[in-house]
């Protein structure tokens, strides 16, 4: 067996420093990245982008985490798997990847103020996206004003980013990886884009990919007011670059950043064919006030709304179709033309890759199964509501069915009768607690009295329950039901169980006798007796009883006895077990669970009181303990120690 | 949305308190001392026109705020909705005393009018001392934020005719970068105060360095005040704010919330306030209220939606442009659902639009089931229409929202709805991409054809908004063929 390492990827920084980049160019298939902000699925995404357009290096050099403990992440590399590191400071980060020029920072919107500042002071770094929606526009303005002095290409705030096919893309850009596929965003194409809005960057990529060669390039700026860089940044840059053939906006109504391409147009600074449309027509037929979902988006003049913005584009020459859904036409008939003039020589198609496909992904579609490690059938809170046995939550108040009906839901997986549920509650109230000289509490106590927590000194108790402590209940419910079971009559029963000398769990008490009845057995009987459909191994009890206490008068059935032949009169006669059922719960220790939850009641509050009465710790007193030790003479030579008694 | 419209009450509360507060940007030192009256700022919501209401207002109105039973005092009443030219509406009551201007507003609250063309109705009043002062007195003064930064205006001639002051005033741009281009006193002079009587000039360069002071400090986004009256003294000038429009920048709520908040405590404010029934505020003061434009009151539905969007990090964006209207639209993403207005408008439906909103981010299948049943249920009410009605289920290719489990809320939704669907003639069409999306048409394909509901189906390969000029002119894209049927060309 290869170790798991074998199966990780890793990748060596350059060792030569990269030549300088043209400025219209941000980004290529050697760029190399780092994710600000704890981004696994974007940072997977940019992953596979890498993977599919067959770079030989991840895109992502490193993660920044101010509030990282961890050192590296670790992520997939097509079918293996990487380790990215993971750096508080942005400054270690540039330190060890000094062929870093981008960051994709996506702090939120309130800390993207700062760490966008503290990002523009590492020269290396020529572009920065941002991704955080809700940057105040005073702190957008400084960032962008900081960003020119030190010229540095702001992308964003409040973008997906963008996209280079075959080269380079910002975080969640492109959408799922089959998208990105359906649309050959793993090979450029010819068409460099610039849209504001990163939803429909999606939209474009597609429409590209079924009218053109594909894309070249393409920029969502972000809906903010103040973008970092607007359209005319971006549509300069594939002016400039060689390969990019075809422009493409997409405007909005509201700003006037689409003028200012216009005007580029005019003096001669953009020659390229440009196809636009600004979206948001509509609002000048609206008689409402509409604000749409960016926030730049409202026109302040007629200026800024799409429809002018529309006929001035047209006006300048640029390609501008009828509306919106005509513009895969427009691009098609403009690619089509710049073939047979030779200005775009389609290249082969390379084969389309295969897409690695996440785990969960798979599972989501349905494609894959595993078997599970875990099952679970009593709760489930993956869902808009915590489930109780399939019962929403709400409805388990709304219902009010208490914890009797809690326990019987999570327990037994079904609803009881009512009188079920409130009979399991009434066990829980008579065994909640038994003064605080018996083990359990004693333990609580003296645990308590240690200074310990609540847990530990809660558990000390609970761990004194057994066949002796507490454990009655199963013992009873076990005798008196074989005995039943067997067909043994009453004093059958005593007979057998004195010959083999036991005592009959659930018989007995210290002080209460049949003149002197304990009325938490009467309260059981009576209960019983009213709500149960029959009551046969209560009455079998009773029997043996009098058998008992004509031996002795304190040999009554006890209140263990008395709930154990109870509950077992419930489980095999209220009608919601089969026989089978019931007798598996029986033999599971259901019993010692009502028990074991009941008295942890008790145990707390012993816990609660010792720590209210700010007890010290315990000490027993010498006086109280026989000490018998073996005399020195007793040792015999040889070390060991034999204590009789 | 980033730049939100404020009451004038707390434009005025947020300068009262701020103006003598916010660190100076100015290098120099002020050559005036500015103590700002205290705040008089009575404030009346009326949440409904019955008299009891009304008088209840009123009178803790007198209680709350003990100048206005002063003898001899002069007000202002006006309301305060974002009304532009109040006076020209007759909606300024000016220089009259507390019982007229109790009259005067009872006459109005919660009533419905119409201003410049917008039905309202009257909720909010702010009642103010009135200042006496001279038409010469008055200047106009604006600050406005850009991409290159903050534009300050300044005219010497302020009042309701003020006119086009973008062609008129003076004007100076403060550049962004505060620290080492703000401009000195004597630039700030000679740009803007020229034409102002050279003793006020030392009063009012302190006035707008503390007041752009303020506008920096608080993230304003807009500012507007005229009248600005400046009425000299023994001592030199008073400055009053008469009239203020004000905008903040509603996303800056985590840098300034406590700002905001805390010119608007009841200390701040000079006023006593109730002991019983408060509630806890998470600053010094209650929060900041962007108020919705007049004639905007949101709907019980739109109101449904938005506070089932402020739950949740998912978008879900509702306005009923027309509730009569024939054309319906349940899109996703904020980009899609413009460009299917747009759509739907440039086919000729542009009265014919019932609704505007999107939702998008991801929202869980019980989030969409409730944000669908709200749209059907409105577009199934009243009696049905000639010709039906359409809904438009689109969207854009999502990156991440599972489009098979919000499209099982839509069809929760249409389970529920079915009866009212075909009463009402409801044609549908979809249009979808993203996560999952073969899943997600499949499922809502299958629906239509157990609830019986007309419907075209396509996904990606369909322009995003495709289906609208199919749908309302049927034009039907060449070699796009509806999910789950095979291409259109068949080889014989």
């Amino acid at each position: 067996m290869a170790s798991a390492n074998a199966n990780i990827s890793r990748f060596e920084p350059p060792t030569a420093p990269a030549s300088p980049l043209p400025a219209y160019q941000l980004f290529h298939n050697k760029t190399r990245a780092f994710v600000y902000g704890m981004q696994p699925r974007a940072c997977q995404g940019m992953l596979d982008f890498d993977f599919i357009c067959k770079r030989s290096v991840p895109s992502v050099a490193a993660i920044i985490y101010p509030f990282g403990g961890q050192f590296v992440s670790k992520m997939y590399w097509g079918t293996k798997e990487t380790l990215l590191p993971v750096y508080q400071a942005v400054k270690t980060a540039a330190e060890k990847h000094p062929e870093v020029d981008v960051v994709v920072n996506f702090a939120s919107s309130r800390s993207v103020y700062s760490s966008t500042m503290e990002i523009l002071e590492i020269p290396q770094i020529r572009t920065i996206a941002i991704i955080a929606e809700g940057v105040p526009e005073r702190r957008a303005r400084e960032i962008l004003f900081k960003a020119k002095e030190k010229g540095v290409t702001i992308i964003g705030p409040a973008t997906v980013g963008g996209i280079k096919p075959g080269c380079f893309k910002i975080g969640n850009t492109g959408g799922m990886m089959d998208n990105i596929v359906a649309s050959k965003l793993y090979r450029p194409g010819s068409v460099g884009y610039v849209s504001k809005s990163g939803g429909m960057s999606n939209e474009l990529n597609n429409i590209i990919s079924q009218t053109t060669d594909g894309v070249y390039e393409g920029i969502a700026i972000g809906g903010d007011r103040y973008p970092g860089t607007t359209f005319i940044d971006h549509l300069l840059r594939y002016e400039a670059d060689p390969n990019c053939k075809i422009l493409l906006l997409l405007g909005e109504v509201g700003g006037v950043e689409e003028y200012r391409v216009i005007e580029a147009v005019k003096t001669g600074k953009i020659t390229k064919p440009i196809v636009a449309w600004a979206i948001g027509t509509c609002a000048s037929m609206f008689t409402t006030e509409v604000q749409f979902g960016h926030a730049g988006s409202f026109a302040n003049s007629q200026l800024e709304t799409a429809l002018a913005k529309n006929a001035a584009m047209k006006a300048a020459g640029f390609h501008v179709p009828e509306t919106f859904e005509d513009m895969p036409t427009v691009l098609s008939d403009l690619y089509q033309s710049l073939v047979k003039a030779g200005t775009i020589v389609p290249k082969p198609e390379p084969e389309a890759p295969k897409i690695p496909i996440d785990y969960a992904w798979a599972q989501e579609l349905g494609l894959i199964r595993k078997p599970a490690a875990f099952i679970s059938t009593i709760s489930d809170d993956r869902g808009q509501e915590l489930l109780y046995a399939g019962m929403p939550i709400t409805d388990v108040f709304k219902e009010n069915i208490g914890i009797g009906g809690v326990m019987s839901l999570l327990w037994f997986r079904r609803r009881l009768p009512e009188y079920a549920s409130k009979f399991l509650e009434m066990v829980l109230m008579l065994t909640a607690d038994h003064g605080p000289a018996v083990s359990g509490a004693m333990n609580t106590i003296i645990t308590t009295r240690a200074g310990k927590d609540l847990i530990s000194a809660l558990v000390s108790g609970l761990l004194t329950i057994g066949s002796r402590f507490g454990g009655a209940l199963d013992g009873a419910a076990q005798e008196f039901t074989t005995a039943f079971d067997k067909g043994l009559s009453p004093r059958q029963f005593v007979d057998t169980m004195r010959k083999q000398n036991k005592l009959i769990p659930g018989i007995g008490h210290k002080v209460k006798s049949r003149n002197n009845p304990d009325m938490r057995v009467e309260l059981v009987k009576e209960f019983a007796r009213k709500h149960f459909p029959t009551t046969k191994l209560l009455d079998y009890a009773l029997a043996v009883e009098s058998v008992t206490t004509s031996k002795k008068d304190n040999l009554i059935l006890n209140v263990d006895g008395c709930v154990a032949v109870c509950f077992v009169d419930l489980v095999r006669h209220c009608g919601a077990f089969t026989a089978e059922e019931a007798e598996d719960y029986l033999n599971m220790g259901v019993l010692n669970g009502l028990f074991v939850l009941g008295r942890s009641i008790g145990l707390i509050a012993h816990y609660l009181d010792q720590k209210r009465l700010r007890t010290g710790l315990y000490r027993h007193p010498w006086d109280d303990i026989t000490y018998l030790l073996p005399t020195v003479d007793s040792l015999g030579g040889k070390g060991r120690v034999e204590v009789n008694v | 949305m980033s730049a939100k419209s404020i009451h004038e009450a707390d434009g005025k509360a947020l300068l009262a308190y701020f103006l003598p507060r916010s660190p100076a940007l100015t290098k120099e030192s002020s050559a005036t001392s500015f103590v700002p009256a205290p705040p008089r700022l009575a404030s009346l919501t009326f949440p409904d026109d019955s008299t009891a209401t009304v008088t209840a207002v009123l009178d803790a109105a007198e209680a709350t705020y003990p100048w206005l039973l002063v003898d001899g005092a002069r007000f202002v009443a006006k309301p305060d909705q974002l009304i532009k030219r109040r006076g020209k509406s007759g909606l300024l009551s000016l220089n009259v005393t507390w019982s007229e201007a109790r009259a005067w507003v009872a006459a109005r609250a919660g009533k419905q009018i119409a201003v410049e063309g917008i039905n309202g109705y009257l909720r909010t009043f702010l009642v103010e001392p009135f200042v006496a002062h001279a038409q010469e007195n008055e200047y106009y003064i604006n600050i406005n934020s850009v991409r290159e930064g903050d534009w300050i205006l300044f005219y010497h001639e302020g009042g309701v005719d003020v006119g086009d002051v973008d062609a008129k005033a003076s004007k100076i741009l403060i550049p962004v970068d505060l620290e080492s281009e703000y401009p000195s006193n004597a630039t700030i002079i000679s740009t803007l105060l020229s034409k102002v009587p050279e003793s006020q000039h030392a009063t009012l360069v302190d006035f707008i360095n503390r007041l752009y002071a303020a506008y920096v400090d608080l993230q304003f986004t807009y500012l507007e005040i005229n009248p600005l009256v400046v009425i000299p003294t023994a001592s030199g000038v008073e400055v009053h704010y008469l009239d203020l429009a004000a905008k903040l920048d509603q996303t800056a709520e985590f840098e300034c919330g406590a700002k905001w908040a805390i010119a608007r405590s009841p200390t701040a404010l000079g006023i006593t306030a109730p002991t019983t029934g408060s509630v806890i505020n998470i600053d010094a003061g209650p929060p900041m209220v962007f108020p919705a434009p007049f004639g905007r009151e949101l709907t019980t539905e739109e109101a449904y939606i938005a506070e089932l969007d402020s739950k949740t990090g998912a978008s879900l964006k509702l306005t009923v442009l027309n509730p009569a209207g024939r054309v319906w639209t349940l899109v996703a993403g904020g980009g899609a659902s413009v460009v299917y207005a747009d759509a739907i408008a440039s086919a000729g439906y542009a009265n014919d639009i019932a609704n505007y909103g999107e939702y998008s981010g991801a929202p869980s299948e019980t989030q969409t089931y409730e944000y669908a049943k709200t749209v059907l249920d409105l577009m199934t009410r009243g009696s049905p229409v000639e010709g039906g009605k359409v809904l438009f289920i689109g969207g854009g290719i999502a990156n991440f929202t599972q489009v098979g489990s919000t499209f099982k809320g839509i069809i929760r939704a249409f389970k529920d709805y079915q009866a009212l669907l075909h009463t009402h003639g409801v044609r549908m069409y979809v249009r979808r991409g993203g996560p999952n999306w073969q899943e997600g048409l499949r499922l809502i394909k299958n629906c239509s054809e157990e609830l019986a509901i007309p419907m075209e189906v396509y996904g990606p390969d369909m322009h995003v908004s495709g289906i609208v000029p199919l749908a309302l002119l049927d034009k039907r894209p060449v070699g796009i063929s509806a999910f789950g049927t095979s291409g259109t060309i068949s080889v014989m």
